[in-house]
């Protein structure tokens, strides 16, 4: 038997370029696979870039030194500390003194060894930041340092206070308390008008025009960008109505409209899911419409109407342009009592801190960061936790 | 039998009662719409009652502020558009290229686990992503400049648009899977018994049938990016500036709206008035954009009788 050397020129079907099309096809499928693993490697770098940036700012640097609770220092709290420690203790926290010894009279007249927040310069340069530091007050923080007069703490001030222009007393207090009465007022709104006009076009409505017109209406609202929700807020809201600038209540107003669309689709998309066999059986036993709706559908859909509303509040919560128009970046030192005050919310703090001088408010900004997104997570993981458990397979 | 009919005409009522309270709940998503449109159009209105409108839409000198004051937009609606296409050249093959991986080649169980992890960088509050531009993205192009011998300025262009683009990759990407993976699958077996390779199949196959829906994916980015305020208000320049270098600092619509309403103008002025009228041409570009979005995907949905997307 001749053995024939195999020769594709015998095979009819063979072609010349197929190993050039199969490496084409790889490479196609390695080009798919970079890009989504660049996105994956982007979130990573941001997550860890945002992280380095921000963790230094949970700490915060304290010396130990004299303060003299005396009349001198009431009236000029600057006199409270020796002279030399005048630059690297916050000024800040030394203004407090006067309202301290005002609460606690017993403590006038004494001079107490305490623990005092360090000035944010000091700070910088014990995290080995970028610092602005006198040689000499450089010297005495090194040599207070070696007596072990100088710590770094958890920094409290960051959750306790609200903002401040000075860095190292600025914190996220005021603007969390802001964000959280802006979310009642969202919610309250664009909760019950969200559900109900789901209810509406999923049950109730036929298909006519007006029907079509909410729809493609809805579809539009989605994608009106944010900020001209905030022109709408200043022209109608401020302007027209009359509330006050920088109130959560305008800002609860604006951003429920944005929400109404997130919170209808999501709520129609759950009363979808129920079975029609489930209305015909509580038609079947004589129930009203509404009652089929309230007593039946309603329930089984919620669990889906609430993970919605919570995404929706999650995206209400990170939003920032249509709040700057309506001026909710102002100055707040103190937390807002009631909806009416002028207030600011968190992303929006954030915004004003990014855009500060001092290199203390960027670590304050980025830790700040971690906090708003910690607790969209949260408010992420809850709305995945409530879909698992009450999801029904039908 | 009275009681009886008398229960049943006060349930009547109670029914219509709530019936006409979802009527008008359902009614307010068309009040709102009507309320973006008409604030800002009224406003814009005393604005061109104050100003020219050909000058707004074909001038090209912004000076707001000044005695004589002029408000040419074209100089910021070319910097909107240069940021915009910077972010969609970013966007598109990525969020295209992570969508057809998905769809294509990714296993299920490969799927849920990655879909999430685009589906976080949509979470992401805008103000984060124009911090990080701001802080991390913008030194970082300054120095590739230098090092490529250019010169990069700080708040440049290609900073906040290269960040914007990753912002909208999510929303490419989420309804071009949707989409690609609506092509009926008969599609494909056919493509690959005739000896079509799996890229091949993919390319001149499955890419074609979804070729509304993609685009219609990459017009709902581009909304989108045109739409966005905070990462060009922390991270682009604020002067208006005609020019196409992308290493150069330009300003957008949407800063220069913010940066009119945050000024200390009077209400009335035509410095603060401006902003609506650049709010009406972001209202009518994004809801055009919408619009054709919209018939794109019902073109797509009418050829292959898909009712899911």
């Amino acid at each position: 038997m001749i053995k024939r050397k195999k020769n594709h020129k015998d095979n009819p079907f063979y072609d010349a370029t197929l190993n050039a099309r199969h490496r084409k096809s790889k490479r196609f499928k390695k080009f798919t696979l970079s890009s989504l693993v660049f996105s994956i490697a982007f979130l990573v770098f941001f997550l860890f870039d945002i992280t380095s940036k921000g963790t230094p700012a949970f700490k915060q640097a304290y010396l130990k030194v004299e303060v003299t609770y005396s009349e001198l220092s009431k009236k000029s709290y600057r006199k409270a500390i020796e002279r030399k420690y005048s630059k690297i203790v916050s000024r800040a926290y030394l203004r407090t003194i006067p309202m301290m010894i005002e609460e606690n009279p017993q403590l006038m007249g004494q001079t107490i060894s305490t623990w005092v927040i360090a000035d944010d310069q000091v700070d910088q340069y014990l995290k080995g930041h970028h610092y602005k530091l006198k040689n000499k007050d450089r010297a005495l923080v090194d040599q207070m340092k070696a007596d072990g007069n100088v710590e770094l703490r958890f920094n409290t001030i960051f959750f306790t206070n609200g903002d401040s222009k000075s860095p190292e007393f600025a914190g996220l207090n005021s603007a969390i308390i802001g964000s959280i009465l802006t979310m009642i007022i969202t919610m309250l709104i664009a909760f019950p008008i969200g559900v109900m006009t789901a209810i509406y076009l999923e049950e109730f409505a036929e298909d006519n025009k007006f029907t079509q017109i909410i729809e493609v209406n809805i579809n539009n609202l989605a994608a009106i960008p944010s900020i001209l929700f905030g022109l709408l807020g200043l022209a109608v809201f401020i302007n027209l109505f009359g509330l006050p600038r920088s109130a959560p209540v305008v800002g609860g107003l604006t951003l429920a409209l944005m929400t109404l669309p997130i919170i209808i689709v999501s709520s129609r998309a759950a009363l979808r899911a129920v079975p029609d066999s489930i209305r015909q059986a509580a038609y079947g036993l004589g129930l009203t419409k509404i009652e089929v709706t309230r007593d039946h559908v309603l329930p089984l859909a919620f669990p889906g109407i609430l993970t919605g509303s919570i995404i929706g509040l999650a995206q209400a919560m990170g939003e920032t342009a249509p709040l700057i128009i309506i001026g909710m970046i102002a100055y707040i030192p103190d937390a807002p009592s009631s909806v009416m005050d002028a207030a600011t919310v968190m992303p929006a703090q954030l915004f004003t801190w990014a855009g500060m001088p001092e290199r203390m408010y960027v670590e304050k900004t980025a830790a700040g960061i971690m906090v708003l997104l910690s607790i969209l997570v949260a408010l992420n993981s809850l709305a995945i936790y409530l879909r698992k458990k009450f999801e029904v397979k039908w | 039998m009275h009681t009886f009919e008398s229960k049943n005409k006060s349930r009547e009522m109670k029914e219509k009662a709530i019936k006409m309270a979802l009527i008008v709940a359902s009614t307010i998503s068309i009040l709102t719409t009507f309320g973006v449109l008409f604030s800002i159009l009224f406003e814009a209105i005393a604005f061109f009652e104050l100003r020219s409108f050909w000058y707004f839409l074909t001038g090209s000198v912004w000076s707001p502020g000044q005695v004589d004051s002029q408000f040419g937009a074209v100089p910021i609606f070319t910097g909107t558009i240069m940021i915009t296409l910077i972010a969609l050249v970013v966007a598109i093959p990525i969020g295209l290229g992570s969508a057809i991986f998905m769809s294509e080649y990714a296993s299920h169980k490969t799927r849920d686990y990655l879909k999430p992890v685009l589906e976080v960088l949509a979470g992401i509050p805008t103000v984060v992503y124009g911090f990080f531009a701001a802080l991390t993205v913008a030194p970082i192009v300054v120095k590739t400049a230098a090092w490529f011998g250019l010169e990069a300025t700080f708040n440049s262009a290609l900073a906040s648009g290269v960040v914007m683009g990753i912002m909208i990759i999510p929303v490419i990407s989420s309804l071009s899977d949707d989409v690609i993976k609506a092509v009926p699958d008969s599609q494909r077996k056919a493509a690959l018994g005739l000896g079509m390779t799996q890229g091949e199949t993919i390319k001149d196959i499955v890419l074609p049938s979804a070729l509304p829906g993609i685009i219609s994916a990459c017009l709902l980015g581009f909304s989108k990016a045109i739409g966005e305020t905070m990462i060009v208000v922390m991270a682009a320049g604020l002067r208006p500036n005609l020019s196409f270098n992308p290493l150069e600092d330009m300003t957008t619509v949407t800063v220069t709206i913010v940066n009119s309403l945050v000024g200390d103008f009077e209400f009335n002025s035509p410095e603060t008035l401006v902003a609506f009228a650049l709010g009406l041409a972001l209202f009518i570009v994004t809801l055009g954009l919408n619009v054709l979005s919209l018939m794109m995907i019902r073109k797509f949905k009418e050829k292959y009788k898909v009712n899911t997307l």
